[in-house]
Order: structure tokens, then sequence, then C-alpha cells
């Protein structure tokens, strides 16, 4: 971490200031309000994409809510959101804490271990689907009956292959995050500790992880409601199936917006995927303590 | 060594299909000049004859040319609704008619071509006559046929048939007793890229057709209140449920993909031995599968009948053409350039010369020397036999309907292929969108 030394900042005039938000604003505005406000407005209509738009009512809504599809997606999308933050977050925590160190060789690793975040969703998913093929993948290739099961083939398979490669890929960006949050914990503390004689279990539970709270909000926040938009990755990989057991929110609101000519429906979707995001975002910056944003290194 | 060279040979095969699909996402369209922009499929070797006819009219017209983007097919199905509807269409669409064009048209996205065939009556004579069905609606022709007649053939591996010792099927009750030898020797009885989901349908197409006769899929065309219900839709979607059951597709059928031609290569290394594919399959697995279909390893026919079916054994399902159609916001120019393609671009000699190498049958009239005097001459008498002897050539459903209904059925067809649905509740499903 370098900090910038030399000039004194300078605070610029007040009344500068909101226009500095401008272009945020505009960006955001442009990009996020104005189409959410447009979905809203496309989700009491009748619209094949192609054609004229129909105004009607609530029949989306009724549609969408009826459908038994919906609960379907709802629990795959949870499910997926649940297992893969289970099965991140320990490991990007341990693997934060490995490359904190200051070693030379852990910071070898760490390039490595950061490869797959520069890979794109659909390059991974082409490559793990030729890899995970039962009758031209991996294991058929090396002989190896236990590789060459029908993973994308069976539901649970399927399901756990998801998760797997989600995981795969972003394991290296929360691990970033919290070796970044464990190189901000004060050295001082760790000294005490082994005044006191705690081993290095000790510390890291007694220490480490207290004091990584804020981090993990952070990159759990980030993980449950980047979750809601998995699309890519399944889609290319497979592409909700088999049948519809890695169906989740996102790629069924494709499917009904882009495939069966449905935007209506499609547009409900994406407003109860919004309405669900900000519901988790807030639950959990709740969790964290009302003061989330504030820094725990107070006086250190 | 436990690394086989086939598995090297799996893993070299990967790579270029992944490649294709890297290099698909990047070419966006893309619009220059005043020429007219066209949009097809990629995936050789249709792309190249495609290609082909495209830089041959480009030749002859330097300056007001074509400029072509190609895609894979299921990611064009999406693509080119999302653009005609966001009003970014190319000039050239193509397509495979029928409830897609319908929506075009009833929208007003394509050009009514009615007139210009009526000024050029030689360019429609020279067409097969059934080829204009699914190019028309309400009477009028919104579409031009182009490329070749598609019907679905029954392929398979003639050494893996002598290797088990079995002769190819002539009833559905033959092909449900070919199932277990054939899993009885490690090798699965049927290829399927069952992600894909139109190629499960092409099963159901043949079996409604066997069993029950044109009309039971007419009466879901026609709206008729629940037509799926029909006894013999019923029957026929039992039996494919019963050859799922008896392990009659290859291992892991629902994560492959027709678009990989992962299919293809399964049928041209004998690790399945029958293969239910349209016509143009023969092309791939001549291109792809070595000396396969020059040794004469690639067998075909028509798919057989079912004991006690009412459908005539020489209807066949699949696509009776393609479809090129003009895009309606297509500017004045541009919409110019586009009519002389079709004029003086489309099924030219090269192309049906090069279409027939391929092993299929262009939708241009006159062309029965070139098909008798090409290499692919034995695959070609029988897949022109098919399409022109059939009672009834049925259009591939998911292009019959309308897109709605359309996903509704792909949707079903992999769920009752996964058996995770009975044919009453798939019945049930379809029965919801008749008509939308």
């Amino acid at each position: 971490m370098s900090s910038l030394t030399g000039h004194p900042p300078r605070r610029p005039p007040r009344s500068i200031l909101p226009w500095l938000a401008t272009p945020a604003l505009v960006v955001f505005v442009g990009f996020a309000v104005i189409p959410l406000v447009g979905v809203f407005a496309l989700s009491f209509t009748t619209w094949d994409g192609i054609g004229t738009i129909h105004p009607s009512g609530l029949t989306s809504w009724r549609a969408v809510l009826t459908d038994p599809g919906l609960p379907h997606a709802l629990w795959v999308t949870f499910l997926v959101m649940a297992v893969s933050w289970a099965v991140q977050t320990p490991l990007s925590i341990l693997l934060g804490t490995f490359l904190a160190g200051r070693q030379r060789y852990r910071a070898v690793l760490g390039v490595i271990y950061f490869v797959p975040l520069m890979l794109s969703s659909a390059a991974i998913a082409i490559a793990y689907k030729a890899l995970l093929d039962p009758n031209f993948g991996l294991g058929a290739g090396l002989g190896l009956q236990l590789l060459s099961q029908d993973w994308l083939g069976r539901p649970g398979l399927a399901f756990g292959v998801v998760v797997f490669v989600v995981s795969w890929q972003f394991v290296p960006f929360h691990s970033l995050i919290y070796q970044g949050g464990v190189q901000q914990i004060p050295h001082s503390l760790y000294e005490a500790a082994q005044l006191d004689g705690a081993g290095r279990i000790r510390q890291f539970f007694s220490i480490t992880l207290p004091q990584l709270r804020y981090t993990i909000i952070t990159s759990s926040t980030l993980m449950v409601v980047g979750s809601l938009t998995f699309f890519d990755l399944i889609f290319v990989l497979t592409e909700g199936g088999p049948g519809d057991a890695t169906r989740v929110l996102a790629l069924d609101m494709y499917k009904r917006g882009f495939q069966a000519s449905l935007m209506g429906p499609a547009s409900v979707i994406a407003v109860i995927l919004v309405l669900l995001g900000l519901a988790l975002a807030l639950l959990l910056r709740r969790l964290g303590g009302r003061d989330a944003g504030a820094s725990q290194l107070e006086g250190a | 060594m436990a690394l086989s060279r086939r598995s090297l040979l799996g893993l070299a095969a990967a790579v270029p299909a992944s490649a294709a699909l890297a290099a698909c996402g990047s070419s966006g369209p893309g619009k220059s000049g005043g020429g007219a922009t066209y949009w097809y499929l990629n995936g050789q070797p249709q792309e190249g004859v495609r290609a082909g006819a495209v830089d041959a009219y480009n030749k002859a017209h330097p300056d007001d040319g074509i400029e072509d983007t190609t895609f894979q097919n299921d990611a064009y199905k999406t693509k080119i609704k999302t653009a005609i509807g966001a009003g970014q269409a190319p000039t050239i669409i193509w397509g495979w008619g029928g409830g897609t064009l319908r929506t075009y048209a009833k929208a007003g996205q394509v050009e009514d071509l009615t007139s210009w065939f009526e000024e050029h009556s030689d360019i429609k004579k020279s067409l097969l006559a059934t080829s204009f069905d699914p190019a028309t609606v309400d009477g009028k022709i919104y579409a031009m046929p182009c490329e070749n007649v598609q019907p679905v053939v029954l392929y398979y591996n003639k050494k893996v048939f002598d290797q088990v010792g079995v002769e190819p099927p002539e009833s559905w009750d033959d092909i449900m007793a070919l199932v277990p030898e054939f899993n009885a020797k490690g090798i699965a009885p049927f290829s399927l890229g069952g992600q894909s989901r139109w190629t499960n349908m092409m099963w159901l197409e043949f079996l409604f057709d066997r069993i029950g006769g044109p009309e039971v899929f007419q009466a879901v065309i026609e709206g008729e209140k629940n037509a799926w219900s029909h006894p013999d839709a019923i029957a026929a979607l039992t039996k494919v449920q019963e050859l799922v059951e008896a392990d009659g597709f290859i291992k892991g059928f629902s994560s492959i993909t027709a678009d990989s031609n992962a299919d293809q290569a399964l049928l041209y290394t004998g690790k399945a031995a029958m293969m239910l594919h349209g016509s143009w399959s023969y092309g791939i697995q001549q291109a792809d599968g070595g000396d396969f279909v020059a040794g004469g390893g690639l067998g075909y026919m028509n798919f057989p009948p079912v004991d006690g079916g009412k459908g005539d054994p020489s209807n066949t399902v699949g696509n009776p053409a393609q479809y090129l159609s003009i895009s309606s916001k297509a500017t004045t120019e541009e919409k110019k350039i586009a009519k002389d393609f079709f004029a003086t671009g489309v099924l030219q000699d090269a192309e049906v010369k090069a279409w027939i190498d391929n092993g299929s049958v262009p939708v241009r009239l006159g062309t029965e020397k070139l098909l008798a005097a090409s290499k692919s001459a034995d695959f070609l008498e029988v897949n022109y036999g098919i399409a022109s002897k059939a009672g009834t050539f049925v259009q591939s459903w998911d292009q019959a309907l309308s897109p709605t209904a359309a996903e509704t059925l792909l949707d079903n067809i992999v769920k009752l292929f996964q058996l995770s649905i009975s044919p009453k509740q798939f019945a049930g499903a379809l029965n919801a969108v008749i008509g939308k």
C-alpha cells in the first residue's frame, strides 16, 4: 500500500462538490435507473420483442407468479447462492490469509491463483464443458472411470459442477479481498497474542477472523448479490439443464424473453431479481452492524 | 500408457470448436458503405458454400456488395429475433420460414415479395414448388426459398453393424431389439445431441407421423383444443420414453450439443451405432470423419415404420428449404442489392454444384444430371428419393410453431427425455400453449 505524500490535500470549494458527482450520476441514471423504469413498465405489457407493445395490466405478473417454474428457479438460485457461498468463503479466507504472508513463494503462488480471474466466463465454461464430456472428455481420454461421469447430464452432478466452476472462477477474487483485509490487521495484535502464548491456530480464530468481520460482509455481499446474476457461465455450460436442474432466475429471464419471445413475463422476473438483490444487500448490511462502512482500524 | 491416440484426437477436436465459438463472439454486425448486410449460420461445410455465393456476388459487384456475418445455429435463433425487434436487422435475413417468419410478417418487419416473384416468374418456376409453403403467410410470399431440401435421415455406422453382426432396423420393434445388442458390446445404440433440444424433437416428429399420421401434429398447427392429448400422440411420447429407459441413447446425451458436432463425432468414431439427423449431417460426416464416408462406412435410410401405425412410411420430416427474407427497415438501396442478389447470386451454378458435392439436394429444379454425376450420388439418390416421394413433408415443429409455443415445446421435450415428466404431463403443458 502506498499513500500520496508531498502536497497536502487541498480541499475544493464547497460549491463545486455536488457537481463532482455529476458524471457518475449521469452514467448511473442512463444505464441503471432509466432501463429499470423501462423494465418495470414493460412488466405490465405484452410484447413479443418484434411487433408492437400492448399494455396488458397484470397479465404478465399473474402468468409468472402462478408458473411452477418460478419457485423452482428461485430455489435453484438460492441453492447456488448458498452452496457457492459456503464453498467459497472458507477457501477464500484461508487462501487470503496464506497469501498475506510476506514470503516470496507466496507471492509467486498468488500470481498463479489469480489466473482463473483473468479468463472470461464463456471461455471457462467451454473449457470445462469439453473436459467433462463423458465421451470425448478428460475422463474418457485418460481412461479414468471416476472422471468419466455424466457430469452435465445428471441434475445433481450438473449442479455440483456449476458450483465448482463458479467457485474456481471467483475464489481468487475473494482471496484477494481477504488478503488485503489480513494485511491491514495491526501487527501489534499478533505480537501481543504471541506473548500470551497463543499458537497459530488460536491467533487465526481469535484475531484474524474477528478482525476480518467487515471484509467477510463485503465479500459475502459481492458473492450473494453477484450470484443472482450468474448467467453466462451457466448458459454456456448447461443452458439451465439437464431439464431445469440449473435454471437460475437470470437464465429463466433470458429464456422467457429472448427464446420464447415473452418480454412481459421476462420483465417481471427482472423486477423480481432487482428487488431480491436490493433486499439481500440491505439484509447483509444489517448483519454487519449499522456502520459497516466505517473503518475497523480506528486507532491502529 | 493410458493416454490413447483417440483421447488426444478428442482434445484436439475440442479446441477448434471452442475457437470457433470464441471467434463468433467477436464478429459483431458491421455496416459499411451502401452495401447490404447478410447474416447466416456458420459451421462447415455449409458455411463455405454460403460464403462462396456471397464472394462470387461481391466479385461481380465491387462497389455495392454484401457484407456477411456468421453465427452458430442456436445463438443465431435468439440473435436474429433480438436484432429485428431492435431495428438492427441485417438487410437479408436467413431463416427457416414457418412460424417465426409469420411473426416477422405480422409485425411488418419483412418485405412482401409476392409482386417481385410475379415479375420474376422464371425464378419462382425454377424452385421446388413445395418449398414455398413455409415462405407464405396468408397468401403472400415473404421469403425466397434457398439452399436445399433437408429431410431427416436415419444414419448408421456400417462397420459397427458388421462388428456386432446385426442388420439395419426395418421397424420400430427392430430398433428396440437392436438396443440391447449394441449395449451389450459397449456401443451406444443412438447418438444424440440432447442439449440442443431440437435434436430430440426429430424423434417425436417421426414417431407422431408413423403412429398417427401427419394429421396429429397438423391439428396442433390448426389450433385444435387438446390436440397434444390425442391417443396417438400419447403413444408416440410413451414409445420415445421406452427407448430412453432401455438406454437407447448415448450416455450423457443431455449435455451434448449439436452445434459442436459432438453428436456427429460419436457416429463416425463408432461410439454410437445410429443417429437420427438432418440430411446436412452427411456433409459433416464427409468433412470431419476422415475416410468414414468415402470408405463406405456411413449407411442411411428413411425412418422405419411403427407396427400398427397409421402414417405413410414414405412421409418425412425436416426443412423443406432455407429462406431468405428482406428486412423492411433496410434502405431502398440495400433492398435493391438484396433483390439483385436473390435474382443473380442465389443458387447459381457454382453454389448448386457445391451443395450437391456435400450430399445436399438443392431446391433448384433441373439438377438431376448433376446429382447423378456427383461423388455423393448414392446418398443424393436416397435423399432426393425421400424428399420427392414423401407423401407429406412435415416442417420441423419448432419452426412451424410460433416462438412462444416452440420454446415450451423444446423445454418439455428435454424433460420428456429426462423422464422427469410423463407423456400426459407433456401433453398438458403443450395443450396450454396451443394457438399462442
